[in-house]
């Protein structure tokens, strides 16, 4: 691997052009707009093809213009189809944008010989040329699309921090930023705007389908990992500062490893925060599919070791002696495994030659379960009129929830009764430990 | 029986359109004019035949599986599978020229298309069903990602030396001017099997569309039906997107179904009529790209599709923006003047109408504007319509009188308004002074089993009698 100024400018430029898209892209994550980003970045075709053929030259003007004027175009005809025509949003949304893109390629078509675009640029974007696209400022040559690139994000940074509260409030709730007299209907067609002016500014460098890679993907990674909306922008420009230098590295890495040269860095910056997003989406600390398998695990267990008290528990009342190893409990065997052993840890409960017993403490710990789970038998039974013969299976899941202050109030309301509707004592309260 | 004997019918055109398609190019030397116009109208050139008839044919299959997608409120999904298919072409690709082949075949890069369509869609389920994102960002972040890695995969399958990629790319834009009778047959055949399972899983794919809860209560195969829906959208979308490029199918996928929902309340008629638009999109499309040079078919199809959208959002009969506002003016007008007879009738019950020559009561114009905030000039117009009614006779000296029909009709309007207001007094307990405004809103849409009911609960006692006001009349 060798890196030259050259790859730096392409992470510049790369990393500029996610941190613009990720801006207005966290807000199209939240109000459920994700997919109108993908509909502006087509849709704006005509809008440039129009002003190629309008002004015979590339100047950025008077494309922005027209990517402007065309993205408020697509979001205002995507909300009168979806409201006069009653049509479905994503529905209304297709019909625009696939329209708008065709009259746009044949616009260009047709203008070939006065418009130097074609439509490969517009889907695939030349990061690689763009580079060598250079102008000077304050005497230094920089390639052109870092200038516009950047002022572009400074735009979108500007309405960001000028504008979070108004655009806070009306991306979690447009009613109430209505009543609270600000205009939700303006923010959105601003948001618009900039989503389509950021969509022309990126087009040439990373192409309109990696632009809804860029506008979503940060945003909807940030989401997964914060609850706060400052915390979501920051995170997201982050993960997308991250795809541009690891989508660079991986564009001129891994392909070497299959024995191919180099590939689309664009390309790999997409599959790169693609891949950022899938990690997160398995490692995040709340959101994330191992931590709520893990929590889901836990929770399991505790239920299954507090099921095995409670049959010991029971098993000591039926003056038997104690009992087969282990006691039934309706779980996994390595599950049971696991319980029997952490309790054993713990001091709970002592194994002595294949049988299993409750120790002192273990007993205290048993007898406040099984109080729970009678003491909810006789509250079902008298206060919620559920047969007595029918009270056992929903006792048996409220048990697991009900902690000592809840036991107490449970006591009371059924006046500390001695024996369940089953006629099975209730075992007393414990003093707390110390 | 009757759905075998429509199965059969569609299989039997569509298979009579290929093999006519496939037919000899021998020109009919008694033909008409041999203008180009005419030449492409009439299917002359074999060339046009195949696209004319390979667009009109993917037109169908998707209409008719588009409306299915419309109804389930997943029109988007079209538009993220298509776009997640690209790296499994450039993967199959990549796998068939190390296995030593040239990497074109087609049958190997259609089912590299499939997998990844099938896993993209896979993973925009997965993804809404682990987390909290919503199906729009599950979309976006499919679509992008995956096509951000067919870019990548495309621009390493582009600088490979073995192996030729050219044609590719075809798989994005599309070629559709230059399909061959074999793309059409693939497509043909697509058309065939996606209408036969449509119509054989007709009701199951309805039931799936509207009430999916209902469908899994009931004991469908829910979950397995909406894989088979899914993969009848890969299907056509694989197979069109080589033919017709990215943009055009996810068009067609959603806009003639758009479009069709707006004539009709049936699902058959409507996936009919779908089906019908995507086919007639494609065939004039087509022609116009013969007959125009330079214009991309794929786009003109799309476009004439939009147009297709456009008059049926205004013109369509069951949904169409028209025929909802006529509908509205009609219930505007009908109120109107029912409000305009129950003033009439309740100045002449409180004798603010002296009884004219003619033996009826003459109601004065200056009272009626009493009775309603209703600007003079809308007033004037609604006396000037019930005139031509011959429900009231406006005369001169700015009075009216009601006629025979117009009596009657005041009698039932006036009727309607107190039974309901005695309604809400008995039995929703509303204040005598408040259930004017109520039932004004309701008096306009009770039917005759709604008052035969009303009746029953009142324990009116004869049908004719008018119930006194409960509340005075302003």
């Amino acid at each position: 691997m060798s890196w030259s100024v050259f790859d730096t400018w392409v992470v510049v430029i790369a990393a500029l052009c996610g941190c613009a898209c990720a801006l207005v892209g966290n807000y199209l994550v939240l109000r459920r707009l994700s997919m109108m980003g993908d509909a502006i970045s087509h849709a704006v075709l005509p809008g440039l093809a129009a002003a190629f053929l309008l002004t015979h030259s590339r100047a950025s003007l008077p494309m922005f213009i027209g990517a402007a004027v065309v993205g408020v175009l697509t979001a205002l005809l995507t909300e009168w189809i979806r409201r006069f025509g009653k049509v479905d949003e994503g529905a209304s949304m297709g019909v625009v944008f696939t329209a708008l893109f065709a009259l746009g390629l044949i616009m260009i078509v047709r203008g070939a010989d006065a418009v130097d675009l074609d439509a490969d640029c517009v889907l695939y974007g030349a990061l690689e040329l763009a580079v060598l696209d250079t102008t000077t400022l304050f005497g230094m040559t920089i390639p052109q699309p870092v200038l516009t690139l950047g002022t572009v994000l400074l735009i979108n940074a500007a309405f960001v921090v000028l504008f979070f509260k108004e655009l806070r409030i009306s991306a979690f709730d447009p009613e109430l930023a209505t009543t609270l007299g600000i205009n939700a209907g303006v923010m959105h067609y601003l948001l618009m705007t900039l989503v389509a002016i950021t969509a022309v500014a990126s087009f040439e460098v990373i192409g309109n389908i990696l632009v809804v890679a860029m506008m979503i993907v940060p945003g909807a990674t940030a989401y997964l990992l914060t609850e706060r909306l400052r915390s979501m922008v920051l995170v997201s420009l982050g993960v997308a500062i991250a795809s541009a230098v690891l989508g660079h590295l991986a564009a001129i890495t891994v392909p070497g490893w299959f024995g191919f040269p180099d590939t689309i860095t664009a390309g790999a910056m997409a599959a790169m925060a693609g891949l950022i997003f899938l990690v997160v989406l398995l490692v995040a600390p709340r959101q994330g599919v191992l931590s709520q398998m893990a929590h889901r695990l836990m929770l399991s267990l505790r239920i299954v070791r507090e099921d095995l008290l409670g049959n010991l528990y029971r098993q000591e009342e039926q003056a038997a002696a104690a009992g087969a190893y282990p006691p039934h409990v309706d779980a996994p065997r390595w599950m049971v495994r696991l319980a029997v052993s952490r309790l054993a840890a713990e001091g709970l409960i002592q194994r002595t030659n294949g049988h299993v017993a409750l120790t002192d403490r273990g007993r205290v710990a048993a007898s406040e379960l099984l109080r729970s789970h009678r003491l909810w038998e006789t509250f079902l039974a008298d206060q919620m009129s559920v047969r007595p013969d029918h009270t056992h299976r929903t006792a048996e899941r409220l048990e697991h929830v009900t902690d000592r202050e809840m036991r107490l109030r449970l006591g009371q309301d059924t006046q500390a009764p001695r024996l369940d509707p089953q006629g099975k004592a209730i075992p007393p309260e414990h003093p707390p430990a110390t | 029986m009757k759905r075998l004997c429509t199965i059969l019918i569609a299989v039997v055109v569509l298979s009579s359109g290929i093999a006519w398609a496939q037919g000899s190019t021998t020109v009919d030397a008694t033909a008409a004019p041999d203008s180009a116009f005419w030449r492409v109208l009439t299917l002359r050139d074999y060339n046009t035949r195949v696209v004319v008839l390979g667009v009109t044919m993917l037109g169908i299959a998707a209409g008719t599986i588009g409306g299915f997608m419309l109804l389930r409120k997943r029109a988007l999904l079209g538009d993220a599978l298509a776009h997640a298919t690209l790296p499994g072409i450039a993967i199959a690709f990549m796998v068939m020229v190390a296995a030593g082949g040239t990497g074109k075949w087609l049958p190997g890069l259609l089912m590299g298309a499939v997998i990844s369509g099938l896993a993209g869609v896979g993973m925009i389920l997965l993804i809404q069903g682990l987390t909290r994102l919503k199906e729009d960002t599950a979309l976006g972040i499919v679509l992008s990602m995956f096509f951000g890695l067919g870019v990548a995969l495309m621009g390493i399958v582009q600088r490979m030396s073995a192996g030729s990629a050219a044609g590719l790319e075809t798989f994005i834009y599309g070629k559709t001017a230059a399909m061959l009778a074999s793309d059409a047959k693939l497509i043909a055949c697509t058309a065939v099997v996606v209408s036969v399972i449509c119509l054989l899983l007709f009701k199951e794919l309805r039931l799936l569309s509207f009430d999916p809860a209902f469908a899994r209560a009931q004991g469908w195969p829910t979950l397995g039906l909406d894989l088979l829906m899914m993969a009848m959208v890969t299907g056509v979308t694989v197979v069109g997107l080589q033919a017709v490029g990215l943009i055009l199918i996810i068009a067609l996928l959603i806009i003639p179904a758009a479009a069709a929902r707006f004539w009709t309340h049936r699902l058959r008629t409507m996936l009919l009529l779908s089906a019908v638009l995507g086919g007639v999109s494609g065939w004039i499309g087509a022609s116009i790209s013969a007959l125009v040079p330079r214009m991309p078919a794929g786009a003109i199809i799309v476009l004439v599709a939009a147009a297709g959208f456009v008059v049926s959002m205004f013109a369509g009969p069951a949904r169409g923006v028209l025929a909802r506002w006529i509908r509205l003016q009609q219930l505007n007008r009908l109120v109107a003047r029912q409000h305009l007879l129950r003033a009439a009738y309740e100045l002449i019950e409180t004798g603010h109408a002296p009884t004219g020559p003619s033996g009826r009561p003459r109601i004065r114009i200056a009272d009626l504007m009493a009775m309603r905030s209703w600007s003079r000039w809308s007033l004037m117009r609604l006396i000037h319509r019930l005139d031509r009614q011959e429900l009231i006779t406006l005369l001169p000296g700015e009075v009216i009188e009601l006629t025979d029909a117009g009596m009657i009709e005041a009698r039932r309007v006036v009727r309607d308004h107190r039974l309901w207001e005695l309604y809400l007094i008995t039995h929703a307990e509303v204040a005598p002074s408040h259930v004017d405004r109520g039932a004004d809103m309701i008096e306009h849409v009770l039917g005759n089993e709604m008052v035969a009911k009303l009746e029953r609960l009142l324990e009116q006692e004869r049908q004719e009698q008018i119930p006194q006001t409960p509340h005075v009349i302003r």
